[in-house]
């Protein structure tokens, strides 16, 4: 758990970078931290790991003031990811990988073990990377290994300042998507820096939404979307909020509030297969891109009904908004 | 492909043309001092290679360190006037600062030995720090935040990242203070500048030839030692050969 408490951050005299700032990410959460750049969002990310000082107020780890503890220890016990990776070229990946538990002077094995584990995790083969160096990699393969070094130590706690930035939105996709799956594993309380608002969507369990150093809201990601607390946020998030918090609900949701069609007699018509995991975004923009006038919907592989955009629409209105 | 073939032929004429320099001082005898007097000419190289070395050893003590000190944020203010004058230094021509050195320390090795001393600490410095500045910011930041120290950091990053660039340096220092020292000569310092300047003032090629040559190689096989030891030091993964793309 991550508790900020009033933090505020004063650059030289006057400049307020972050204007005290309270809220908790409870333990195993992402929290995505979003807003225009120069909002205080980085700042406040790398107040927690003390690159910055903290000019007021207090950021608990765990119950333990950041202040109270020697910041080189601090540091090694929370992982730390950056847009441009920071993988040392003068290492090869095994270097780089367990770079934090050299400084912990694990022994070999437990550091031979470890590396192993953690390449298996992010997909890439242990033994063909373990004598390799940074320039060799894809930007996705560095990206993934600079994630494998900030879990190295298995730290409780991770830091990761705009992480899938630099890389192109196919490749940040996937990797997103292998990031929420390592998670679900691992269940590390992380912070995560965005100027994204669908990553922060698809990443985050809550966004904490910046502006001129003050926390603007702290919602859940459907909260936001449906009720933005001010102007800035309702800007921020976009015109076409409804239609993004669509991706946070799927068919299955949908069914939950109201029948399907039956899905007979109109098999004449063109038609399109989606199961009931696909979201609510996807499949309308399935149906707007007139690939199919109705889905056919399938659980388990058994056709269970289908939806028409007007289906959505309902939901629209009587979910979301 | 075109490229390579020109710098092959260009290659290839210009050995052609040092060999046949060689072949014919060879044949003229010139080369005959060295055998005729083999004591005097050890002597002299060894004494040209213990004031290269020396001055060399103490500059790349004294620069490298140097460059690592006004590099730390608490001395980045001193940068400038480091730099300033050591580029001072090094727009004095070496014969000048043989003469300063001679006015203060009089005449033989130590006053040699301090002007090349002088004369190499610039292009040590001037990498050194370069290739410090040059180092990714990022990695640094990210060094700091996984909990290396400073001195972790100056060790295990910045040293090595900067390895090239400082080697490079070391490498033109020596080539360069190398050929100078054929000057301490005129400062009584010895070296195989003796049977150069004795084949100037003689007008004999045998002296100038058997001194100048030797120099000459000398100067290749220090910069090809040092290459060599750059190939250990410099880590492989700061030499990119072919990128992958996903």
């Amino acid at each position: 758990m991550i508790k900020f408490d009033g933090v505020t951050k004063v650059y030289g005299d006057k400049v307020k970078a972050v204007d005290d700032v309270s809220f908790e990410v409870p333990e195993g959460n992402i929290v995505v931290f979003l807003g225009p750049s120069g909002c205080g969002k980085t700042t406040t990310l790398r107040m927690v790991n003390r690159l910055e000082s903290i000019t007021e107020g207090k950021i608990f780890v765990n119950g333990t003031d950041v202040n109270s503890l020697n910041q080189i220890e601090l540091r090694r016990n929370i992982g730390y990811v950056i847009q441009h990776n920071g993988l040392f070229p003068n290492m090869t990946i095994e270097d780089n990988v367990m770079a934090v538990p050299n400084l912990l002077s694990w022994d070999r094995k437990k550091k031979t073990d470890r590396y192993n584990h953690l390449m298996d995790l992010i997909g890439l083969n242990p033994d063909e990377y373990r004598k390799r160096y940074p320039h060799e990699l894809s930007g996705g393969q560095q990206q993934r290994v600079g994630i494998a070094r900030a879990m190295a130590a298995d730290p409780p706690v991770m830091l990761m300042d705009e992480p899938f930035g630099a890389l192109d939105p196919v490749i940040r996709s996937r990797i997103q998507n292998e990031f929420l799956q390592i998670q679900q594993e691992v269940k590390k309380t992380i912070l995560f820096v965005s100027h994204d608002i669908d990553e922060a969507i698809k990443m985050g369990d809550g966004i904490a939404i910046f502006e001129g150093g003050k926390l603007m809201q702290y919602d859940s990601p459907s909260e936001l979307l449906a009720r933005p607390k001010n102007e800035f946020v309702r800007e921020f998030v976009g015109q076409d909020r409804a239609l993004k918090s669509l991706s946070l609900h799927t068919v299955k949701d949908l069914i939950s509030e109201r029948m399907l069609r039956k899905a007979d007699g109109l098999q004449k018509h063109n038609k399109k297969t989606i199961t009931v995991e696909t979201n609510l975004r996807d499949a309308l923009s399935i149906l707007l891109n007139q690939e199919a006038d109705q889905l056919f919907v399938q659980a388990n592989n058994k056709l269970v009904g289908a939806m028409r955009i007007d289906d959505v629409e309902a939901y629209l209105h009587h979910h979301i908004k | 492909m075109n490229k390579r073939l020109v710098s092959f032929v260009i290659k290839l004429i210009l050995f052609t043309l040092v060999m046949s320099f060689f072949a014919w001082s060879f044949k003229s005898g010139y080369y005959q001092l060295i055998i005729d007097d083999a004591e005097g000419f050890i002597f002299l190289l060894i004494q040209h290679i213990h004031m290269v070395a020396l001055s060399s050893f103490l500059a790349i003590v004294l620069a490298i360190p140097m460059g690592i000190l006004v590099t730390r944020p608490k001395f980045q203010k001193l940068q400038w006037l480091f730099m300033n004058t050591a580029n001072l230094g090094q727009t004095i021509p070496s014969l000048a600062i043989l003469a300063l050195a001679m006015t203060w320390m009089g005449i033989g090795f130590k006053p040699a030995v301090f002007a090349l001393f002088l004369y190499s600490l610039l292009p040590i410095l001037r990498n050194t720090v370069a290739g410090i500045k040059s180092i990714d910011p990022d990695l640094l930041d990210a060094a700091k935040g996984i909990g290396y120290t400073p001195a972790q950091i100056l060790l295990k990053i910045e040293l090595p990242n900067a390895a090239y660039p400082i080697m490079a340096g070391i490498r033109t220092a020596v080539v360069i203070n190398i050929g100078t020292a054929a000057l301490a000569y005129l400062v009584g310092g010895g070296g195989l500048g003796d049977w150069i300047f004795t084949g100037i003032m003689m007008r004999d090629n045998s002296y100038l030839l058997s001194g100048a040559i030797p120099v000459t190689l000398l100067a290749l096989l220090a910069d090809q030692l040092i290459r060599a030891a750059e190939k250990l030091i410099v880590s492989k993964g700061l030499r990119p050969s072919a990128a992958v793309s996903d």
